[in-house]
């Protein structure tokens, strides 16, 4: 009887530890990639890591990146990079609803066409967030870091999708427990 | 455990996304009305990663330095090392030297020389680089007797690289000269000419009203000003080099984008405390 709790138990917290993985992850690269002197170009990076992350999660695994959580992550990186307050959590949940309406259509696609769609994604949010900063700041602001984001993303996400798609058949696969 | 049946489960999730959104909407709002919230939560974050980015950045340290196997194996690397401190200690007596020059010429033009206050200072490690797609700051650790470093100024051996706009009980933020947010009042080459430097989140910080007619020289060296009361007089902070026609920038002295050590400097309390004791003096010398 023990031994049978025990293991529910375990099953459960394994469960729970994939289902975690990819908001865990993503606060992982957030916390991290403030390390001083561990990457180039930091900021961009992790706004742009932020956001393929939640785009491929939100496509493949919806149900472990929910909204509060998104919300969460949003909140977070806003005030780890001294952003106006709530900001990111309007881009990520905005991204989160665009992809979750193109779902059905956009997860029998191929790579290029998702591809695509992450590069229109990144564009869209970068629009996005350069408004709210200029309006919220009462200025116009230098567009290049919105560039060198867009640009960074597009190229990095072929290379940091075998990572993601590894983790979401294996580690973060809770079917798997 | 409650049990919803499958519609209301449903229409609840189908309501989570616009319920976080208006939720988030809201945060954009109050964020704006009291910007009392974000100061709050900012502080509460960095004082909670603190004892993480201090305990990452300490290995990340060692393996950059000399000291260690992996300097060990590349022969070259420690002599580069020396060759880069060498350059940096030539580089800090370089601005050590622009600045008394400046400071020399005014003396010059002045007979009454008011010595300003020795400010406390003490040195803090880098800990988290969290700057954002237009924010430029540091995390720094502070010790724990230090009290009041906001507004502090932060250096490298170089010359001024920011202030502090948060401190908590272990940690301090550092808005760096690069931010977009950064405005440094200034005085410029050997007369001092008055102008404004504004970051621009990129390397090299613009400056913004000069006097008419008198355009800030390629190469002299900029310093800070009192103006504000912020800075003190006479900080090294870079040369003026012109990125285009009639748009000079400033070239900072210290390496903006390494960011080890830095010292940070209470000109304010140093300035209060001068003036507390000058006024107790004044008045027991006309005491009669």
């Amino acid at each position: 009887m023990i031994t049978m709790v025990q293991r529910n138990l375990w099953h459960e917290l394994d469960r729970l530890a994939r289902a975690s993985l990819p908001a865990i992850s993503i606060i992982m690269v957030i916390v991290f990639l403030g390390v001083p002197g561990l990457f180039p170009a930091v900021a961009v990076l992790r706004d742009t890591l932020t956001v393929m992350s939640v785009y491929f999660w939100t496509l493949y695994r919806p149900s472990s990146l929910p909204a509060p959580i998104t919300v969460v992550l949003g909140l977070f990186l806003g005030l780890l990079t001294n952003t106006p307050i709530g900001v990111w959590p309007v881009l990520l949940l905005l991204i989160q609803a665009g992809v979750l309406a193109s779902r059905r259509v956009l997860v029998r696609q191929g790579f290029i066409l998702i591809w695509g769609a992450l590069i229109v994604c990144m564009l869209l949010t970068s629009v996005f967030e350069y408004c709210a900063f200029c309006v919220l700041d009462f200025t116009v602001l230098p567009i290049s870091p919105i560039v060198l984001q867009v640009g960074l993303g597009s190229l990095l996400y072929p290379l940091l999708v075998p990572l993601l798609i590894a983790a979401h058949r294996g580690p973060a696969a809770p079917e798997l427990a | 455990m409650l049990r919803l049946s499958v519609p209301v489960r449903l229409v609840l999730s189908r309501l989570t996304l616009p319920v976080m959104l208006a939720l988030s909407l809201g945060m954009i709002v109050a964020g704006q009305a009291d910007r009392n919230i974000g100061i709050v939560l900012r502080g509460a974050v960095d004082e909670a990663l603190a004892p993480l980015y201090s305990a990452v950045s300490r290995p990340m340290g060692l393996l950059v330095s000399d000291r260690n196997a992996l300097g060990a194996w590349i022969g070259m690397h420690s002599e580069v090392l020396r060759l880069q401190a060498e350059n940096a200690q030539l580089k800090r007596w370089r601005s050590v030297a622009l600045a008394l020059a400046v400071q020399n010429q005014s003396l010059k033009s002045e007979l009454h020389f008011v010595p300003t206050p020795t400010p406390a200072f003490f040195t803090a490690r880098v800990i988290a680089d969290v700057g954002g797609l237009y924010a430029r700051s540091v995390l720094v650790t502070v010790p724990r007797d230090s009290h009041g470093v906001a507004d502090a100024i932060a250096m490298d051996g170089g010359g001024v690289v920011g202030r502090v706009v948060q401190a908590g009980v272990r940690s301090a933020r550092i808005l760096l000269i690069t931010d977009l947010n950064s405005r440094i009042p200034v005085s410029i080459g050997r007369h001092g000419e008055h102008a404004l430097m504004a970051g621009t989140n990129g390397p090299a910080p613009r400056l913004l009203f000069w006097p008419p007619g008198q355009p800030p020289a390629e190469g002299a060296v900029v310093l800070t000003s009192a103006e504000g009361g912020i800075f003190p007089d006479g900080l090294p902070i870079g040369v003026v080099h012109y990125l285009g026609r009639n748009d000079p920038a400033v070239l900072p002295f210290a390496p903006m984008d390494r960011l080890r050590v830095l010292r940070l400097f209470e000109y304010q309390r140093g300035l209060d405390s001068f003036s507390a004791k000058t006024s107790e003096t004044f008045v027991q010398k006309t005491r009669p």
